[in-house]
């Protein structure tokens, strides 16, 4: 069946292969680099506890006489090559480790969006109605109100709820929802266009002429062909998630000190910038610049490769 | 016409019902109203009082409506950090973030528009390119790094501006405006410059999109073949043309401007209500966060409202679309 199947049309892999869109990858540079940085920092995230010289949540592995070093290119100790921060953290390695907060936090944010978007996208399109109307309507309601603003709302409402001691514990999961509430709008407004237009042709009305449930034609037929934009809009996605993560942090309203991300970092940092310390903001900042920026080159490359009518 | 306008009421209205519905659930439920207010000490008398005072033994649908008709009338109770009271707190922090968003309103018009109509002339000269690239810089940076940044060199390093507060308010009234001194202005320079970045470029690039677009059309070839000059032409015919969009997209920038001014007054410890409301979230403040909700949720409410209306009065096809 599968050497069947396979011998008639091509794998996968091979279809990936000859595809417009690795062909076009191939042919934009700036693509490849913006994909190149945004693997290393997802490795870099990944294996962050292995690549990093020292553990910066591990206090025995910590001094306070090591604090506020200058990275080892400015005068620093050799131990430190990005210097530490005021608690004697070595900056590449909180760096690595807040940047694997960064990197997760925005995944779970724009995987929670996309999730409550898209479904709530395909039943609007699929099923219409008042159904439709009313999702449609809190979503445009929504929209008008910038992203960033809802998720500071949202979070400080939901941090409000929390009990002080344990606040700092769950902030995380708070950041999450919040930026994730704050973005499914958009995943739904476009899957529901893609919805539309996917429900006019033959293949959903012939499976509605088969008499398989609306559920499963949502699911089975109508889902993996309003994936792209979806994708699209997921990416770019991400770059303003870990940019709202970051700012929440920098509000002191997201990451707590203890396990900083990169907006955690840059906070603590800014302390110190009058005095001179200009490494413990300056690294961080970096990071997260190179890192959004680089999603978001790779965001733009997508859409226009997804989409062949802008070529 | 009508029914749109009645339309969009409804719904505004529905909006202000589920925000305050919002803002009633943080006051009651989260910690202990009478504990904030009174402290874990107080006698059971006392306790017992508070809340008869506060009427927090009624039924919550009566509850809600007696919070509702306080909040009509500009009541929003007692700061508990501050023990003020909040409508007067945030009539007093009102005009630092007007004015902050007034200023860089302005900053980001004037030079959005004049930036944008000269690369949308000059197509491909260094300037518009420079100009362009900066601009994508713009966008992709976080705002608070960018007040970072402005900070570090205009205040850390060259000393030329304040790097944070308000200095040099005059007392207008109640108004106290810092758009009346030299001092004022030099504070406002940095936390305005930071605020209109974003805007600034939505602007910039939305203004060249369209004069591109209108530069192909007709009636700019007829006005050329009348032999009007260049600045006629450009400045007269073509921007002209280019501004229904735009001013919806101010509209909308306006609400943008107010998000953003929520971070730009942490960086600079601007004290505008943004500010205020995270010290309140800092501090579960619940008064103080339950009014900045219902507040920011009115400016939207009314921002929505006059867009569509401008909208509805330049394109007619909206109103016989939605009447």
């Amino acid at each position: 069946m599968t050497n069947l199947s396979s011998s008639e049309t091509p794998s996968r892999l091979a279809r990936f292969m000859d595809s417009d869109v690795l062909h076009s990858f191939l042919r934009s540079p700036s693509a490849m680099i913006a994909a190149f940085i945004t693997l290393v920092f997802i490795l870099a995230a990944l294996f962050a506890p292995l690549i990093a010289p020292y553990n910066p949540f591990d206090p025995a592995q910590i001094s306070l006489w090591d604090g506020k070093l200058p990275p080892s290119f400015a005068g620093g100790d050799d131990r430190y090559f990005l210097g530490t921060d005021n608690q004697g953290r070595d900056m590449l390695s909180t760096i690595l480790y807040g940047g694997r907060l960064s990197i997760i936090v925005g995944l779970a944010a724009v995987f929670l969006g996309m999730l409550m978007g898209v479904t709530l996208g395909i039943i609007s399109g699929y099923l219409g109605g008042t159904f439709d109307a009313v999702i449609m309507r809190i979503a445009d309601v929504q929209l008008t109100i910038p992203g960033i603003l809802l998720a500071i709302l949202i979070n400080g409402i939901g941090r409000a709820f929390l009990p002080v001691d344990v606040r700092d514990e769950f902030a995380i999961y708070v950041v999450i929802i919040a930026i994730g509430l704050s973005d499914w709008p958009q995943f739904a407004r476009i899957t529901r266009g893609a919805t539309l237009v996917e429900a006019n042709k033959e293949y959903v009305a012939s499976a509605r002429v088969i008499g398989l449930p609306s559920w499963l034609i949502m699911v089975r037929h109508l889902l993996p062909n309003v994936l792209r934009p979806v994708l699209v809009l997921a990416t770019l996605g991400l770059a303003t998630a870990i940019i709202s993560e970051a700012t929440l942090s920098f509000l002191g309203q997201g990451i707590p000190p203890t396990t900083p991300s990169l907006g955690t970092l840059i906070r603590v940092g800014n302390e110190f910038l009058f005095s001179g310390l200009w490494w413990i903001t300056l690294f961080p900042a970096i990071a997260l610049v190179i890192l959004v920026f680089s999603v978001n080159l790779f965001g733009d490359w997508l859409r226009d490769a997804l989409n062949p009518k802008l070529r | 016409m009508f029914a749109f306008i009645a339309r969009r009421l409804a719904q505004s209205i529905l909006v202000m019902a589920v925000v305050s519905a919002v803002a009633f659930s943080l006051f009651n439920f989260v910690g202990d109203p009478v504990n904030n207010m009174v402290g874990q000490d107080a006698t059971r008398e006392r306790r017992a009082e508070i809340r008869l005072q506060l009427g927090l033994d009624d039924p919550i649908p009566v509850q809600y409506v007696r919070f509702v008709s306080n909040m009509l009338q500009g009541d929003f109770g007692i700061s508990y950090r501050i023990k003020q009271p909040v409508d007067k707190l945030i009539l007093e922090r009102l005009p630092a973030t007007l004015e902050l968003v007034f200023v860089s309103a302005i900053i980001s018009l004037i030079v959005g528009i004049v930036a944008g109509v000269y690369t949308g002339i000059h197509r491909n000269s260094w300037i518009s390119r420079s100009i362009l690239s900066s601009s994508l810089i713009g966008v992709s940076l976080p705002t608070f790094i960018i007040g970072i940044a402005l900070i570090y060199i205009f205040a850390v390093h060259l000393r030329w501006l304040p790097s944070s507060g308000r200095a040099g308010t005059i007392d207008f009234g109640w108004w106290k405006t810092s758009l009346l001194s030299l001092e004022g202005w030099r504070s406002i320079l940095l936390p305005a410059i930071t605020l209109s970045l974003f805007q600034l470029t939505m602007i910039l690039r939305l203004v060249r999109a369209e004069m591109m677009e209108v530069m192909q059309t007709d009636f700019i070839k007829f006005a050329r073949a009348r032999g009007l000059s260049e600045r006629a032409i450009n400045y007269g015919h073509a921007l002209r043309n280019t501004l229904v969009p735009v001013i919806t997209i101010i509209g909308l920038n306006i609400g943008g401007l107010i998000a953003f001014s929520v971070i730009t007054e942490t960086v600079f410890q601007w004290p505008g209500t943004g500010l205020m409301f995270i010290q309140a979230v800092d501090f579960v403040d619940v008064p103080i966060m339950s009014a900045y909700l219902v507040f920011v949720a009115i400016l939207f409410v009314i921002i929505n409202l006059v867009v569509d209306l401008l909208y509805a009065a330049v394109d007619p096809r909206i109103r016989i679309g939605n009447a």
